[in-house]
């Protein structure tokens, strides 16, 4: 076909027609049936029809795509015109007015010439539509064909302006006073996009006869028929699509259409509105009658009850089932209020003869009452594009796995992962497999190593790895993105109870108590959260801020007198490390010992300027006013020392015996610096996702840090305990004090060696399970790639 | 393949096949294959019900097709049999499925006009079956 080129008011009048017939919502092919009703309603010979369906190339193809449809459009118009049809006549024919429409073609259309005065269109088109006077009651059911002839339109709209009276004069409120209404509106109603309420009216009329018979024990009848026209055209609910485009254009060339007779565009599509909107009066009505069977209007109505409600309506059970189905929003077997209205409204809408609808339509998805879950479930309805109606707008009902089927089809469909996962993550089964999982994890976590307080983040990311690995058989790795916030929270929930219960054990009660209750919640967190990568970011960003140092925390290993003392040191002064608990120097006052190399060996962590550190720590004693115990050992210490020439930086190996005093002098600049850089090296480790095990370290040494001006404090560095037997010996003076004194800093050394030793094949390991998660991830990703290709 | 939902007392709720030549093939493979359920429900007796079981041993020598079974706690069975020709399902996907069923079985169990023995007439259920079998064929 040759192209077409339409002005800019064909061009949307055009996309509207074919939005209207686009009865499958395909936006791309315009349904046979409808479009040959819409030629048809052009008042043209059915040989004329069938030509321009020949020529527009329909018959080719075998349906109407937009090219065609549009084409087709234009050859009416040209038909209609009076003009003979030929392709090249397309283009060639300038000022071509849009081609009429007499029946009810679109409600959009009358509407549209019903609000906006259409000024070249307007004068042909309000004498076009002879509206039929009533519709026969008995046609509701083919209310939706436009086509109907005899339909629609009850009265003929002569004016442009009429319509727009319409929804004015149609009063709100009682019943009755619709059914004046309608009659009212029979007259210029097309136009409804303004009224709701007022547009229903006129279709009202329509319905009403059928109507009668029905709802007998329910409200008046009237009731339904305006109801029934908002809940026309369900099924085609171009409406809404169409709203918005016609909506703005002011010279809404909808032509005449608009003759198509107020009821049925009504029908149609309430106009510019949703169609299936419900109106105040309605929803008033629908409120008493909830009142009617549960007085209390935010609680529910049972099942039975609405069964026994609706039954009434003598609408096949069939039907009653699929109303209730599209209704109860989160499939609780009972009704709240919105949820009654809707499924009230669409039983009216039935009732009248218009289709129930596949999805419930976002008009009337029942608000969010309570969110326990997340809100914002898309709408179902594809053909609600908007909804004008700021009332029933939200769809938020607390995303049960059902409607996260309703509302995620094509998640659900398309990607078995995704799938599986929301089944998982909604269903309780996930719940309880996190508990499951989460509990498994807490031996290990909690095993760590006294760690207490500080939760930085790169414990966390620790915790999140634990969880992940065991948890990662149990969720998809692409689930955690697709996790919801209830989820989370009630993780959370699970998590932090669980998890102080199993670290108490540890001696930490109250610091990890805390920690834990963080963990958990990270973990949880990182969990739902994907693994690849995101995770680390992710857990900073939803880790709780670290707590505050706490001041005293039990720490036990915490013998030195000096660490109280330097805790509340500390605590005071250091609040902003994040997460750093005022740790006061692992073994505070390491006298000389330290210098020992032994310790080496028990530093494999830190690596780096740790071995300095032991070698240091001697030093630092010295100079740690708090350590009033060693000072005097220290002195010892150095005054052995053979010079201070001896730098043992790197190597810290201090040679036992003499050279540690020396060395400690020596090496004492040297490895504050180094404790900096070792402990800034930590730092930078724990900030970095795989550093969780540095953790304890890392505090003493950033403590250490802190505490340099005041302590200079060897870190944890254990070792030394053969260092301090050395220097023990070496150092004439060895008070029994001291050596009590410096066999428990031995001891803590040691502990702390193993627990470094510990972390780092726990960090180890974990980098290793990072790894492979990463790999595995990168597989799906490469998996599902060409998912999104296909 | 197939899905068959019976009740309580193995009376068909819901059959719905894909390929439609064997039907019959189909239903009688179920209704066997609902004894071998039966037998394993009562076996398994006091050990909670299991939330579902296996079957790869129903094999023909003609064709090979792979029956599953699920039971619910109220005794109603889900029956799915695939053809093996299709790229073998895995385990996961079945229990997805089966969950997806049951899931689905209890949204239409909720609606009040839905009285339990009637087949299943639900739309959405049924949607929800031909989509799961549309995506594993």
């Amino acid at each position: 076909m040759e192209s077409l080129t339409l002005s800019d008011v064909e061009q949307k009048y055009y996309s509207d027609l074919f939005v209207y017939c686009d009865v499958d919502n395909t936006k791309k092919v315009a349904s046979n049936g409808k479009v040959l009703d819409l030629f048809r309603a052009a008042q043209l010979s059915n040989d004329v029809v069938l030509q321009i369906t020949e020529l527009c190339g329909a018959t080719r193809l075998g349906h109407f795509g937009r090219s065609q449809f549009y084409i087709a459009l234009k050859l009416i118009a040209l038909a209609q015109s009076g003009l003979p049809l030929r392709v090249e006549s397309l283009n060639s024919v300038k000022d071509l007015p849009l081609p009429r429409f007499v029946v009810g073609k679109n409600e959009q259309e009358s509407r549209h010439t019903a609000m906006y005065p259409d000024t070249e269109n307007q004068g042909p088109y309000s004498s076009v539509i002879p509206r039929p006077p009533g519709r026969v009651p008995a046609k509701k059911l083919s209310t939706h064909e436009v086509i109907q002839p005899c339909v629609s339109a009850v009265e003929p709209q002569p004016d442009t302006t009429s319509p727009v009276v319409s929804p004015h004069q149609s009063p709100p409120t009682s019943p009755h006073a619709w059914r004046k209404h309608k009659r009212q509106a029979s007259g210029g109603a097309v136009d409804r996009p303004p009224a709701v309420a007022g547009a229903a009216w006129p279709p009202f009329r329509e319905a009403q006869p059928a109507g009668d018979g029905m709802w007998a024990s329910h409200s008046p009848p009237p009731v339904q028929e305006s109801w029934v026209s908002f809940t026309d055209t369900p099924p085609s609910s171009t409406l809404p699509a169409v709203h918005p485009s016609s909506a703005q254009e002011s010279t809404t060339v909808r032509t005449v259409a608009s003759a198509a007779t107020t009821n049925e565009i009504q029908r149609q599509a309430s106009g510019y509105e949703d169609p299936w909107k419900i109106t105040d009066e309605q929803r008033q009505y629908y409120i008493n009658q909830f009142k009617t069977i549960q007085p209390d209007l935010t609680g529910f109505i049972p099942g039975s009850a609405a069964k026994e409600f609706f039954t009434k309506s003598k609408l096949p059970i069939l039907e009653l089932s699929h109303i209730w189905e599209l209704s109860d929003f989160d499939k609780d077997g009972a009704l709240t209020l919105d949820e009654f209205c809707a499924a009230f409204h669409l039983v009216v809408a039935r009732k009248n003869g218009y289709d129930l609808p596949e999805k419930l339509p976002e008009s009337l998805m029942p608000k969010l009452i309570d969110l326990d879950d997340s809100a914002g479930v898309p709408e179902s309805a594809p053909e609600v594009g908007f909804s004008s109606s700021p009332v029933e707008v939200t769809p938020n009902k607390s995303p049960s796995m059902p409607s996260l089927n309703q509302n995620w089809p094509e998640l659900n469909q398309s990607n078995e992962q995704w799938e599986t996962f929301s089944e998982r993550s909604s269903s309780s089964q996930t719940l309880t497999q996190f508990d499951s999982n989460i509990a498994p994890a807490d031996p290990d976590t909690a095993i760590v190593h006294p760690v207490p307080i500080r939760m930085t983040p790169s414990k966390i990311h620790m915790q999140e790895m634990e969880l992940k690995r065991t948890a990662s058989d149990h969720t998809h790795p692409t689930s955690p993105l697709m996790a919801k916030p209830p989820e989370l929270s009630e993780e959370k929930k699970l998590a932090a109870i669980k998890f102080p219960g199993s670290t108490v054990g540890d001696g930490y009660s109250s610091s990890d108590s805390f920690t834990s209750d963080q963990e958990p919640i990270s973990s949880a967190v990182t969990r739902q959260r994907s693994h690849s990568g995101t995770s680390p970011e992710g857990l900073k960003a939803v880790a709780p801020p670290p707590p505050p140092p706490r001041p005293h925390a039990s720490h036990s290993r915490s013998s030195s007198l000096d660490m109280n003392r330097n805790f509340t040191a500390v605590a005071a002064g250091t609040q902003q490390q994040a997460g750093v608990v005022a740790f006061p120097p692992a073994v505070p006052p390491r006298p000389l010992p330290t210098q020992t190399s032994v310790p080496h060996g028990h530093r494999p962590v830190d690596g780096d300027g740790l071995p300095a550190h032991s070698s240091t720590s001697p030093q630092q004693m010295p100079e740690q006013p708090n350590f009033a115990d060693f000072s005097q050992f220290q002195v010892f210490a150095v005054e052995q020392p053979v010079d201070d020439g001896d730098t043992q930086q790197d190597g810290g190996q201090v040679e036992k015996g003499v050279d540690a005093a020396g060395a400690v002098r020596a090496t004492k600049n040297d490895t504050q610096a180094e404790e900096r850089t070792p402990a800034t090296v930590n730092s930078a480790k724990g900030s970095t996702p795989l550093a969780p095990p540095p953790k304890p370290v890392r505090r003493r040494l950033k403590s250490e840090d802190e505490l340099r001006p005041d302590v200079e404090d060897h870190p944890q560095k254990s070792s030394v305990v053969p260092g301090v037997l050395a220097t023990q010996a070496s150092i004439p003076r060895s008070i029994g004090k001291d050596k009590k004194a410096i066999q428990a800093s031995i001891r803590r050394n040691k502990e702390t060696n193993t627990v470094l030793a510990r972390l780092n094949s726990e960090l180890q390991q974990q980098l290793k399970d990072l790894l492979e998660e990463r790999i595995s991830l990168e597989v799906q990703l490469e998996q599902l790639r060409p998912f999104s290709h296909l | 393949m197939s899905v068959i939902t019976a009740d309580l007392r193995n009376y068909p709720l819901y059959i719905r096949s894909v390929p439609t030549q064997n039907e019959l093939k189909f239903h009688y493979t179920v209704h066997t294959s609902l004894d071998v359920v039966e037998e394993k429900v009562s076996a398994v007796g006091k050990a909670l019900p299991d939330q579902r079981e296996l079957y790869l041993g129903l094999l023909y020598p003609t064709e090979d097709y792979k029956v599953y079974g699920y039971v619910t706690n109220s005794k109603v069975k889900f029956v799915i049999v695939v053809d093996s020709s299709n790229t073998s399902l895995r385990d996961n996907e079945i229990r997805s499925m089966f969950r997806k069923l049951h899931s689905s079985f209890t949204d239409v169990m909720c609606n009040p006009f839905y009285n339990p023995g009637d087949t299943i007439q639900s739309k959405s259920f049924d949607s929800i079956v031909s989509a799961m079998m549309v995506q594993s064929s």
